[in-house]
C-alpha cells in the first residue's frame, strides 16, 4: 500500500480515532434508546426503566389506524418505485447518450428538489392540486415523493452507466445483435445492479418521508403522518416499538441496497 | 455514432439521425414533461401565489407586495427569519467540525472495517428521521434520559428544563441528523484525492500539518460545500425538528409557514415565506457554483 506515505502521528491518529468512537456513539446511543424504550414496561417514559415487555408490540397489531397507514404507505412506496425507474431510467440513458442544448442545466436543475425543503415541495403541489381540482388522495402523496426519488434514481443509474464499458455494446452490435437486442442483452443487465439499488432506496426514502406528504394527505394517513399525529397527542410508548420496527426495517433495507449500489470491482 | 454515419453515406445517414432523435424525445421527453409539470411549474406557482392576497374565505389574484412588507415590517416574522437563519448558519459550521474530522477518520485513519464504519455512517441518513428527531425528546425532556440519570447520580435534585424547547434543542437535534450530510460527501472528495499529490507534498519535505492544510484541505472544499448547502437549505426549512422540541424561543420559518397553510389560512403569505426558503436555496446554490472554481483554482 502506497496510502501508508501519508499517515498521521501517532498522537493524531489516536485523537482521531477516539473522536470517532465519540461521534459513533452519539450517532448511535438516540437509536439505542429507541429500542431499549420500546421494551420497557411502563406506560410513561422515565428513567430508570422498569420491567422488560413486549406490550406495546402486541398493542401494535390491534391498531387499525396503524395498520391502514402501513398498508397506505406501502401503497404509496408500491407507487413511486415504478413510477421513478419508469421516468429515471430512460432519463440517465438520455443523459448518457446525448449531448442537447442546456444539459448542463438541466443536470443542475434537476437536483434541485433534493436541496428544497420537503414542506415546499409539498405547499408548492398543493397550491397547483388546489388550482387544477386534482383532489388529494394517496396519489398526490405518490408525485409528491416522487420529485425528490427521482433525481436519486437517475443519479444512481447515471453513474453507473458512465463507468460501463460501452466496447461491449460495440461488440455485440458487431456480432450482429441489433441495438433493441443489445440493449436488453448487455446494457441492462450491468445496470441492473444499479436499477434494484436505488428501487430500495426510493422504496425506504417514500416509507419515511413526512414533510411533503404533511401538505398532501387527505384523509388516507401513511405511516410517519401517523406517527406525526400520534406525537402531536403525546408520547405513547407504541411510537418507540414502531420506532424500533422502521428502524430494523430500513437498516435491513439498506444493507442490501448498498450491496447492489457497490460497483463490482 | 458520427463515425458510423459517415461511413453508411447520406439517406442510411439521415435515417440512423432520425432514430437517434426518436430514441432521445423517447427517453426524454416523458420525464422531462413530468418534471415540468409536477417541479418546475409548482416551484413557479409559489412566486406567483406569493404576490396574491387573502380575502375573508377565498384568495385573490391580484398583483400585490404586502405579504413581503408583513415578512420584513412584522417584528415577529422577522425575528423567527433571522433566527432560522442563525440556527441553519450553527448547524452547519457544528455538523461540519463533527463531520469533517469523521470523514478523515474514515479516509485516511480506518483502515480496518471501512466498509463497516462507512455503512455505520450512512444507515442513519436512511431510517426515519421524524423518530430520530422524537427520540431527543425522550433524552433531554423533563422526564428524559439526561435528567433521570443526573437526578439518579444524584447530581440534581430537580429536573432541568433549560436543555428541551429552545433553540439549543433545535440545534443539537438538527446537527445529529445532519452529521451524515457532512461526513458523505467529505469523504467522498478525500477519497478523491489523488495519493500522488500527497505523497509529492511529503516529498518535497512538507510537514503532516502542511500537507494537510496545503493539499488535501483546499482538495476536499469541495465536499464540504456540497454537505454545507444540504444542512444549511434542508434546517433552515425543516418544521419538524422545531415543532417537536423548539418551544417558544425555537420556533422557526418552517413552523410559521405550516400555520399560514393550517389554522391562519393564509396560503399568499404561506407562500411568500415559501419563497424566501427557495430564494434563500438558490442564493447557497449560486454561492457554491462560485466558491467552487475558485477553490480549484487555489490549487491549480
Amino acid at each position: 500500500m502506497r496510502r501508508a506515505a501519508y499517515r498521521s502521528s501517532r498522537l493524531g491518529e489516536r485523537a482521531l480515532t477516539a473522536f470517532a468512537l465519540l461521534t459513533f456513539a452519539f450517532l448511535y446511543a438516540p437509536i439505542a434508546v429507541l429500542i431499549v424504550f420500546s421494551f420497557n414496561d411502563s406506560p410513561i417514559l422515565v428513567f430508570p426503566l422498569s420491567n422488560l415487555s413486549f406490550k406495546w408490540y402486541g398493542e401494535l397489531f390491534s391498531d387499525g389506524d396503524l395498520l391502514r397507514s402501513v398498508a397506505n404507505s406501502f401503497l404509496v412506496a408500491g407507487g413511486v418505485v415504478p413510477l421513478t425507474l419508469l421516468l429515471g431510467v430512460p432519463l440517465a440513458f438520455a443523459l448518457d447518450r446525448f449531448s442537447f442544448v442546456g444539459k448542463a442545466l438541466f443536470e443542475r436543475v434537476m437536483l434541485v428538489p433534493l436541496i428544497v425543503p420537503g414542506l415546499i415541495t409539498g405547499l408548492a403541489l398543493l397550491l397547483v392540486f388546489t388550482q387544477t381540482g386534482f383532489r388529494l388522495s394517496l396519489v398526490s402523496i405518490m408525485i409528491g415523493h416522487s420529485i425528490f426519488v427521482l433525481p436519486i434514481v437517475v443519479i444512481q443509474v447515471y453513474a453507473r452507466l458512465r463507468r460501463f464499458d460501452r466496447s461491449m455494446e460495440e461488440a455485440s452490435l458487431d456480432l450482429g445483435a441489433t441495438r433493441v437486442q443489445t440493449f436488453w442483452r448487455i446494457t441492462l443487465p450491468n445496470i441492473k445492479t444499479a436499477i434494484l439499488g436505488s428501487a430500495l432506496l426510493g422504496l425506504t426514502l417514500s416509507f419515511d418521508e413526512v414533510a411533503i406528504a404533511f401538505f398532501l394527505t387527505a384523509n388516507d394517513n401513511t405511516l410517519p403522518m401517523h406517527i406525526w399525529s400520534m406525537l402531536r397527542h403525546g408520547i405513547t410508548p407504541q411510537i418507540n416499538a414502531i420506532g424500533t420496527i422502521t428502524i430494523v426495517v430500513s437498516i435491513l433495507l439498506i444493507v442490501v441496497s448498498l450491496r447492489l449500489l457497490e460497483t463490482k470491482k | 455514432m458520427t463515425s458510423e454515419a459517415a461511413v453508411s453515406g447520406g439517406s442510411a445517414a439521415k435515417a440512423l439521425r432520425r432514430k437517434r432523435l426518436a430514441l432521445f424525445l423517447l427517453c426524454f421527453g416523458p420525464p422531462f414533461l413530468y418534471l415540468i409539470c409536477f417541479m418546475i411549474l409548482p416551484y413557479g406557482n409559489v412566486f406567483q401565489y406569493s404576490f396574491w392576497k387573502k380575502e375573508l374565505y377565498t384568495v385573490a389574484a391580484e398583483f400585490n407586495w404586502e405579504n413581503y412588507a408583513r415578512v420584513w415590517t412584522n417584528p415577529l416574522y422577522r425575528t423567527v427569519l433571522f433566527n432560522s437563519l442563525e440556527v441553519a448558519a450553527i448547524v452547519t459550521v457544528c455538523a461540519n467540525l463533527v463531520g469533517y474530522p469523521l470523514a478523515y477518520f474514515l479516509a485516511f485513519v480506518a483502515r480496518k472495517h471501512r466498509t463497516l464504519l462507512y455503512f455505520l455512517v450512512i444507515a442513519p441518513l436512511w431510517t426515519s428521521f421524524l423518530l430520530r428527531v422524537f427520540v431527543w425528546k425522550l433524552i433531554l425532556g423533563v422526564d428524559g434520559i439526561i435528567n433521570g440519570v443526573l437526578i439518579y447520580i444524584g447530581l440534581i435534585d430537580e429536573p432541568m428544563s433549560i436543555i428541551i424547547y429552545n433553540r439549543f434543542s433545535v440545534c443539537l437535534t438538527l446537527v445529529y441528523i445532519f452529521i451524515p450530510f457532512v461526513a458523505l460527501p467529505v469523504y467522498a472528495a478525500l477519497e478523491k484525492i489523488p495519493r500522488e499529490y500527497v505523497e509529492a507534498s511529503m516529498d518535497l519535505g512538507a510537514g503532516r500539518w502542511r500537507t494537510f492544510v496545503r493539499v488535501i484541505l483546499p482538495l476536499s472544499i469541495p465536499g464540504v460545500i456540497a454537505g454545507s448547502i444540504f444542512t444549511f437549505c434542508l434546517s433552515f426549512g425543516d418544521f419538524v425538528t422545531p415543532t417537536l422540541l423548539g418551544g417558544p424561543s425555537g420556533i422557526m420559518i418552517g413552523n410559521i409557514i405550516i400555520g399560514q397553510f393550517g389554522a391562519a389560512f393564509d396560503w399568499p403569505f404561506g407562500s411568500a415565506l415559501a419563497v424566501v426558503i427557495l430564494l434563500v436555496v438558490l442564493a447557497m446554490i449560486a454561492l457554491a457554483a462560485a466558491a467552487e472554481p475558485r477553490a480549484k483554482a487555489r490549487i491549480a
